[in-house]
């Protein structure tokens, strides 16, 4: 199993914070195929998507116990 | 060593984050401090509350603060950024970055604020009058990770 991290406007829109499901094997790009299918919310495909707190290209293979982040549009400062 | 680069839900103050930066080599040191502003075009903010991905968000300031160390290598960079409700004019991030001489110094305070409004896990959400709305800056084409050759 992983854990998928959301913040921001986009933990509003889907209702939580984080959710486990199995993704093993998956490459970033599936998964996030995965969630934007499951919740049909636009903001899902305009994040920017994070493995074990690094930037990680879409193609990276999620391994056990990865924990990947959805990051939205960034609005530090 | 203590940490340079964090994220906190308490007040910062400018006294802590300038005396961790001073020190014999330096002859100036520049300070950004963000602070919540009550007006964004003609649309009155009641109060922002800002949230992180904290472990995240530490390591991208330490990320930056690396990049300032290879870029400006007598530079010494400290940057804190609160999160949690913020009220008008309470400071959101503050930046002290020392150097032997000022432009330096004034290089590299702006360089730091540029790069964590593109790669650091930090929203804000305006609270307005009429409403409120998650804030993006709408830069994220930009992959977040700095090509070999774009730190300047």
């Amino acid at each position: 199993m992983i854990t998928l991290l959301f913040f921001a406007g986009l933990k509003e829109a889907i209702g939580d914070d984080q959710i486990k499901m199995p993704a093993v094997g998956m490459t970033l790009g599936e998964v996030k195929e995965k969630v934007w299918a499951e919740y049909s919310i636009e903001q899902v495909k305009s994040c920017m998507v994070a493995v074990n707190e690094e930037f990680a290209p879409e193609e990276t293979t999620i391994q056990e116990g990865d924990t990947i982040a959805f990051i939205p549009p960034v609005s530090g400062g | 060593m203590e940490k340079r680069c964090w994220i906190t839900d308490q007040p910062l103050d400018i006294q802590i984050i300038t005396e961790k930066v001073i020190r014999r080599e330096a002859g100036a040191i520049n300070t950004f401090i963000g602070t919540v502003r009550e007006f964004t075009n003609g649309r009155k903010t009641l109060f922002l509350q800002y949230e992180s991905y904290k472990e995240m968000a530490e390591k991208k300031l330490e990320q930056i603060a690396t990049e300032i160390d290879q870029h400006w290598p007598e530079a010494v960079t400290v940057i804190a950024h609160r999160v949690g409700r913020l009220e008008i004019s309470d400071i959101a991030v503050m930046i002290a970055v020392s150097t032997p001489h000022r432009s330096d110094s004034y290089e590299a305070s702006r360089y730091a604020i540029e790069r964590i409004k593109e790669i650091v896990p930090i929203w804000k959400k305006e609270h307005w009058e009429d409403g409120e709305e998650w804030i993006g800056d709408q830069k994220q084409t930009r992959p977040g990770i700095p090509l070999k050759g774009e730190i300047k």
